[in-house]
């Protein structure tokens, strides 16, 4: 039942917004939000300007504010500037509870810079508090919305920050440092004996943040870089993720570095040393740029061990990093990952199906000649499990598989036919149609029986665009086999029986068959 | 063949916290890849119908989609998403969303499910704040996460670390009310 606005204005406590009928059904449950209205929290907002602040009140009103924004309701210009407007007298407020949704509101409307000299006095006002929370808070939303003008201004407190012996203020000015180096580097820049200073705090996440700021102010000095690796390889990592980030920046250094000699690798231990670390994914950051890189097989051994290992942990996520990792080795290094091929045979059976596709186009490049029957029995039953997005990916791996081991394209070439009969979507036939016409092309042994397929497919074939491709490429291949005849009662009976689209194809097809076939020419 | 591209800092591309019919309860992006409305709720929309019939309860579950990776986790009736770029670590995104998951259970005080949450959005939307700024991760421990939401909401001139995670919630309850429709 709706309520008049005036009347509730009256009294706070009792406000409620204009009911609005909601289009979604589900909303009939119980929400706080129900028959929330844009148009009455704005007003609801003008409560924001009033000398005396009920800072319970405008935490209400904030969060309406924010769930709106949240839901992806628009605020015209005028709508957004005055919320800001009235937003800003909120530090009139004292509560510590209201200043922290004022600084969430003040990021979420991201105000111009015509606006923003509002809330800047009071911003660095907190950002100098004794209030922990407020500093690092108020250095994050300043950093936001500022430019380089007033980035000199506070820099000196930044720098502060920075070495905050409070590490929730230091990690603020830290990122909010790496956030500014887009468009101010000079100025970062000049931060890095700081930086440096926190990049050996003992607080865990305090030395990542500077970690990463150091490096993205140095990473076009390879020097430097190689000399930040160098030092903190040596010296204390205090968190997995700046372990993390060693590990990405020494990877660099080894790529980058003119020393090709695989036995001259300092660095390269370190990594090494890291497939031992307690934490996973440390250990996995490690295993997968040592398989990235070009190293010899025996210096792949260990990460591959590693990653094998991670094939049979319990958790999904590890499963699935680690068949992926393996999956891109077995591109260029087949030979490395067969080690792995019994743990990932039982992985096709995996619940994610993620996972289980993954294996199963790892063991496709894996295979050898000798596998390849086998594999092909094993897919079948796995294909039909899977839904089309996986199957277009299988089909691709058996594609690359046939053309490595042109000899076996019988058997796959009849597991193409066959998937071709099974159900499934345009994509996924037009990916099977494109993988056969390619080992026809390929594999000239294949391409009469591949042809044949073909043929068998278009007298069921669902989609119009398939069935006219298929019939101009047997127009153009057809002629040139030993037999072409063979091919002409299917395209006749397209021509008698299909939509008019599939037999102007079909007749363009058999004239072509007439002109280039001399023994057809009646 | 390797590419000399520049190492870079693990970044999170969204976190989203939708309902069991994937409805948006809290969502934040941190990419341009979604520029407006529109395509936010057809990634959503993708995203949920993907992994609904899946079991991401017991464990996190991980899936791939337009080129990301996105692992999550789902609580009664509550569906948690991180999502990242396709060459991140997964265990680095996984430790985000235990962090979220389980900062949020600690801040609804186990009550995890729609109505709470939304009870209590303040909590939530602080929450994911406290976790990811422009996209770099700030803090993944659920302990310090809630810590640092409870002591904002508490009264901050206390250092969060001096304060008990149970005493800062409580402190926190008092001062937001429970139900937005008083």
């Amino acid at each position: 039942m709706p309520r008049s606005l005036a009347g509730d204005l009256t009294d706070p406590e009792m406000a409620q917004p204009y009911m609005k009928k909601d289009d979604d059904d589900s909303d009939i449950e119980y929400s706080p939000f129900f028959g929330i209205e844009k148009g009455a929290v704005l007003q609801e907002a003008r409560a924001f300007h009033d000398p005396q602040l009920d800072a319970r009140r405008c935490s209400q009103v904030i969060t309406k504010l924010l769930y709106l924004i949240n839901q992806g309701e628009s605020f015209t210009k005028v709508e957004a500037t005055e919320v800001f407007f009235a937003v800003t007298k909120l530090f009139q407020s004292n509560d510590a509870g209201l200043r922290r949704l004022v600084y969430l509101m003040i990021k979420e409307l991201s105000p111009s810079s015509d606006e923003v000299f509002i809330v800047t006095s009071s911003l660095m006002k907190d950002m100098n508090s004794k209030t922990d929370m407020y500093r690092a808070n108020a250095i994050r939303v300043l950093c936001r919305i500022i430019d380089g003008n007033l980035l000199t201004q506070i820099e000196r407190y930044l720098k502060q920050a920075i070495v905050d012996k409070n590490p929730v203020v230091a990690s603020a000015a830290l990122v909010s440092g790496i956030h500014l180096l887009q468009a101010n580097p000079e100025i970062v820049k000049r931060w890095s004996n700081e930086v440096q200073e926190a990049v050996q705090s003992r607080a865990a996440l305090v030395q990542f943040h500077g970690l990463a700021l150091l490096h993205q102010t140095r990473q076009n000095d390879r020097l430097a870089v190689s000399k930040l690796v160098s030092s903190l390889t040596r010296g204390s990592v205090r968190s997995p993720l700046a372990q993390c980030l060693l590990i990405r920046y020494t990877s660099q250094v080894i790529r980058e570095s003119s020393n090709t000699q695989s036995g001259d690798r300092p660095f390269f231990d370190y990594l090494e040393s890291c497939l031992r670390h307690k934490a996973e994914m440390v250990i996995l950051e490690a295993a997968r740029k040592i398989t990235e890189m070009d190293v010899t097989s025996r210096e792949l051994a260990p990460a591959i061990t590693v990653l094998q290992l991670f094939l049979s942990s319990s958790k999904p996520v590890l499963r699935f990093a680690a068949v992926r990792t393996l999956n891109k080795v077995a591109i260029t290094r087949p030979l490395a990952v067969t080690n792995c091929n019994v743990d990932l045979e039982s992985l096709m059976s995996d619940q994610n199906r993620s996972i289980a596709t993954l294996a199963i186009t790892t063991l496709l490049k894996t295979g050898n000649e000798s596998s390849v029957d086998r594999l092909m029995k094993q897919i079948t039953s796995f294909m039909s499990d899977i839904s089309d997005e996986f199957k277009i990916v299988v089909i691709e791996a058996i594609r690359s598989l046939c053309l490595k081991f042109p000899l076996k394209y019988r058997s796959m070439m009849i597991f193409l036919s066959n998937s071709l009969r099974e159900e499934g979507g345009f994509e996924y036939k037009k990916a099977i149609v494109d993988s056969i016409v390619t080992l026809i092309g390929a594999i000239p042994d294949a391409k009469e029986i591949g042809l044949l397929h073909l043929c068998e497919f278009i007298e069921d074939c669902e989609f119009t665009y398939l069935s006219s491709q298929i019939l101009h490429f047997l127009g153009n291949e057809g002629p040139r086999t030993s037999d072409p005849s063979r091919y002409i009662r299917y395209i006749y009976n397209r021509v008698i029986l299909e939509n008019p689209t599939v037999r102007a194809s079909a007749v363009s097809t058999l004239a072509k068959f007439g002109a280039l076939v001399d023994e057809l020419k009646v | 063949v390797p590419s000399f591209t520049v190492e870079s800092c693990p970044s999170v591309k969204n976190i989203l916290l939708l309902d069991s019919e994937g409805k948006r309860v809290a969502v934040k992006y941190f990419s341009d890849d979604w520029p407006n409305n529109a395509s936010r709720l057809t990634f959503e929309k993708s995203i949920f119908t993907k992994t609904l019939k899946t079991n991401a309860r017991s464990e996190a579950e991980i899936t791939l989609l337009d080129g990301y990776i996105i692992v999550y986790k789902f609580v009664q009736d509550l569906h948690f998403f991180v999502t990242a770029g396709d060459d991140e670590n997964e265990l680095i995104i996984a430790n985000v969303l235990q962090g979220f998951a389980d900062s949020v259970g600690l801040l609804l005080r186990g009550d995890v499910e729609k109505r709470t949450a939304l009870e209590n959005l303040d909590l939530i939307l602080l929450c994911i704040d406290e976790i990811i700024d422009g996209g770099i991760i700030l803090e993944t421990d659920a302990n310090t996460i809630a810590g640092k939401v409870a002591t904002n909401a508490a009264d901050g001139s206390v250092p969060f670390s001096e304060q008990t995670i149970s005493q800062a919630l409580a402190t926190a309850r008092e001062h937001f009310a429970r139900s937005l429709l008083k």
